[in-house]
């Protein structure tokens, strides 16, 4: 067979596979997966056919992408750390601790990944659109904040009800109400809440320890100094631990304006807020897990757990966050105050950062609702004004 | 001198092939012709058939829900071809243009006129199809009483033409033509660029403003909404400023004289100049002086009548409209690009700072016509806002839109915007979705509601 050789390797292998999943070839039923596949290697060569003639270079392959370049500080210490957090008597260097935390990941990545682009895939060729984005990221969040000792199984059952309940049946990307990869550890949390809740899920060997969080809220005191947690040599989920990465990757998003400043300063304004108000309630000589949650510095309250994470990466959802500027700020204090509430108050599951964002997201659209009814009742002043005049 | 107004929001897309500061005025050409379709929601009635002659200023159709609203020939000569498309859909009608031309005559006295008078004028001169009212971007009513008329004294369009050069020798008709709008409306505003010497500000019995910031601030919509804002149940007039010119020669020269400034411009255009030439000219006729330059290896260009924001693709043969004064040519994209959403395209702009463009902001662009990616639904928030410099929010509007909620989309400003006002929005938008066909649909639904 003639080859064409002028034509680059990618270019021919999608033109020799495109009659086989087209309209009438053998996998057209698998027709979404192959477009996705063709843009990923060449950008549409569609050209405009409506309104501006040109355009910005920017699209949603590249928006998405800048997300996971600022995961990738998070996702690679967090491997480290999964090396470095177990507990089996060896003593590894950072390669092997990498390793042995790269192996241990790399099964959950591939299951959410599997399993959400076929869901995607499947409800694309349903509607005959492109397959999103959007999972991209979804699908690496969701291993980096459940934790890593959950069976495999679980992880891809949360995938496809956050894919399908949380996502598809709203319609698809950009029209979801809640965090998906958020949904999906909701969804481990509150059906296998035996499973994934105590203190040894957090390693990949069985270990008695706790997260620092766990911890206080159990014992009373955590021996973990904050600049252990500040850099992320703790136990936690893959993702949360180390605040230094997580501001690396807050960094990109903030430069490159993938990420809305608005929400993510807003949301650490609301912690500090929320436990300095708590600092000054603290009582002298605190007892209760409660009290002791009261009386941990406000700035703490930020290094520990999966507030930084929470607030660099999930509650910066433009989809889900609230879409006006005035509403990004009050959303963004509300999950903040809202997370060391739940800390503070509901030491059973100091983990306050997942119920925030999920209560927020829900009550974003009601921000945002009352946000444009000012300018709305703004326009209509207006036209009274003129009226009379 | 009043107040500066700042606008914040905007983009000026910096692109290569801005026009020569020469004007080069063309002869008579040979054929021109008027399309129905360059008026929005006009549905036309034919005056005219093949072979009847016609004086520059004569009625070749009306638009049958106005009936007083007619649309003239800008030549005298002979009735070439009436082009129909499918279902007899009216597309143009040529006139093959004399050598000596003719012209209808008008003789009416604007110092002495009444509104009815200048009116009357207007309708049967066909020049009344250049005022445009707010809501709606339509052809005014001409029983309506406007709140005011409001002119853009500059484009500030990609490319669009410097009006200094543009009206360099339209001051009295101008004049004349500010005369006219004040019998229509007691007030008139005239938009002007902050900063820069404009031969406007002779104008006379005008309101001015002036306007600071980036694109879209000479779109006469922005100014309106910073000026006096259009509200549910009021109508404002608004005329492009080379139309006045030409409102203003109908009560100097007597006739109807639509000879306009054209920027020739685009990066595929050899010699970007602007030409002096009739409304109705061709396309190929215009662009000729400048040249297109020359395609190599398979290589296509598109040819905009307007600017590359808002234009009308169009080809060689099509005929310029009487609301463009530009035409721009660029390079037609859909070049196979190996993974170009990872690769750093410097010669590609984006607003984005995910790309380099914001660290070289005085490079100029050589874009094609790509889209740059796949269409997809709304997902990144806060972007729209940067680029309309009103007191909207865009994505709740459109989302109203969407929806065909007739309340929401009054409630969200509607009435304050036309296609052009979101062209921005739909420029740097990364879902790539068709916003400015979008208002158009939501405009047109209100219409039909209404």
């Amino acid at each position: 067979m003639k080859q064409n050789y002028n034509k680059p390797l990618p270019k021919r292998l999608l033109d020799k596979f495109a009659p086989t999943f087209s309209e009438g070839g053998k996998l057209s039923w698998l027709h979404s997966f192959y477009e996705a596949m063709e843009t990923f290697f060449y950008v549409p060569t569609d050209v405009t056919k409506k309104g501006s003639h040109v355009r910005d270079c920017n699209d949603m392959k590249r928006t998405m992408f800048m997300v996971i370049i600022a995961l990738i500080p998070t996702i690679l210490f967090g491997m480290w750390n999964i090396g470095f957090q177990r507990i089996d008597g060896a003593d590894f260097n950072i390669w092997q601790n990498f390793w042995y935390g790269f192996w241990q990941m790399l099964p959950s990545i591939l299951v959410t990944y599997v399993v959400g682009l076929s869901i995607e895939c499947a409800f694309a060729q349903i509607r005959k659109e492109e397959v999103n984005e959007g999972f991209f990221v979804s699908g690496i969040l969701i291993p980096l904040i459940i934790p890593i000792g959950t069976p495999l199984w679980m992880t891809g059952l949360a995938t496809a009800f956050a894919v399908v309940i949380g996502k598809e049946i709203f319609g698809g990307t950009g029209m979801n109400i809640f965090n998906p990869a958020l949904l999906a550890r909701l969804f481990i949390f509150f059906s296998y809440t035996s499973s994934i809740s105590g203190e040894t899920v957090w390693f990949s060997d069985a270990r008695t320890g706790a997260t620092p969080l766990g911890e206080l809220a159990n014992v009373g005191t955590t021996n973990v100094s904050m600049l252990d947690a500040f850099i992320g040599t703790i136990p936690g989920s893959v993702g949360e631990t180390s605040t230094l990465c997580i501001l690396l990757g807050a960094i990109v998003l903030l430069a490159t304006g993938t990420a809305s400043w608005r929400t993510m300063i807003s949301v650490f304004v609301g912690g500090l807020v929320m436990g300095g108000i708590f600092n000054l309630l603290a009582p002298a000589e605190p007892q209760t897990a409660t009290e002791l949650y009261m009386s941990l510095p406000a700035w703490q309250h930020l290094l520990l757990g999966g507030f930084a994470f929470g607030a660099v990466f999930m509650a910066t959802d433009p989809v889900t966050s609230a879409q006006t500027n005035c509403g990004k700020l009050i959303v963004g204090f509300m999950i903040g105050a809202l997370a060391i509430l739940v800390r503070v108050f509901n030491t059973g599951y100091p983990e306050g950062m997942m119920l925030a964002i999920i209560l927020m997201n829900a009550l974003a659209p009601v921000v945002d609702h009352y946000v444009v009814q000012a300018n709305i009742n703004r326009r209509n002043r207006r036209a009274k004004k003129s009226i009379n005049a | 001198m009043s107040k500066v107004i700042k606008l914040k929001q905007g983009l000026d897309i910096k692109l290569v092939g801005e026009a020569e500061k020469t004007v080069l005025e063309l002869p008579i050409g040979e054929r021109y012709a008027v399309s129905p379709l360059a008026f929005e929601g006009v549905v036309p009635k034919l005056l005219v058939a093949e072979g009847d002659k016609v004086m520059a200023g004569d009625a070749l159709f009306y638009d049958k829900a106005h009936p007083e609203v007619m649309f003239t020939s800008p030549v005298s000569g002979t009735v070439s071809a009436v082009r129909r498309g499918e279902k007899r859909k009216l597309l143009s009608i040529e006139v093959a243009a004399d050598a000596k031309q003719t012209y209808k005559p008008f003789n009416v006295n604007l110092a002495k006129a009444s509104r009815e008078q200048v009116v009357a004028a207007l309708l049967e001169s066909g020049l009344w199809a250049m005022i445009i009212q707010r809501p709606y971007g339509i052809i005014a009513n001409a029983k309506d009483m406007p709140k005011a008329i409001f002119v853009s004294g500059f484009d500030s369009a990609p490319l669009a033409p410097d009006m200094n050069i543009a009206l360099k020798d339209d001051l009295k008709a101008l004049q004349a033509g500010f005369d006219a709008l004040k019998k229509l409306c007691s007030t008139v505003h005239l938009g002007l660029k902050s900063g820069q010497k404009s031969i406007l500000e002779g104008i006379e019995g005008v309101e001015k403003h002036y306007f600071a910031g980036a694109h879209p601030a000479g779109n006469v919509g922005v100014q309106i909404h910073h000026i006096n804002p259009v509200n549910k149940g009021e109508v404002v007039w608004t005329v492009g400023i080379q139309n006045v010119a030409i409102i203003g020669r109908l009560f100097l020269e007597n006739k109807v004289n639509m000879t306009k400034t054209y920027a020739i411009t685009g990066s595929q255009v050899a010699h970007p100049q602007y030409v002096k030439a009739l409304v109705g000219s061709s396309v190929a006729d215009v662009i000729m002086p400048a040249r297109i330059k020359p395609q190599g290896g398979g290589s296509t260009f598109r040819i905009i009548e307007g600017n590359v924001l808002t234009g009308r693709k169009a080809s060689a043969n099509d005929s310029l409209g009487c609301y463009s004064s530009q035409v721009t040519v660029i390079p037609e994209g859909g070049e196979l690009e190996l993974i170009g959403w990872l690769a750093p395209r410097f010669h590609k702009f984006s607003v984005s700072r995910t790309y380099f463009s914001w660290l070289m902001p005085k490079k100029k662009y050589d874009l094609s016509t790509g889209l740059n990616g796949g269409e997809r639904p709304f997902v990144v928030t806060g972007l729209y806002e940067k680029y309309l410099p009103m007191d909207i929010y865009p994505m709740y509007l459109f989302k109203a839109i969407l929806a065909g909620d007739i309340e929401k989309m009054e409630n969200l400003g509607i009435y304050e915007i036309v296609e052009e006002d979101v062209a921005l929005c739909e420029f740097v938008d990364p879902s790539k979705q068709n916003l400015q066909a979008l208002v158009r649909d939501g405009i047109n639904l209100m219409i039909k509601e209404m």
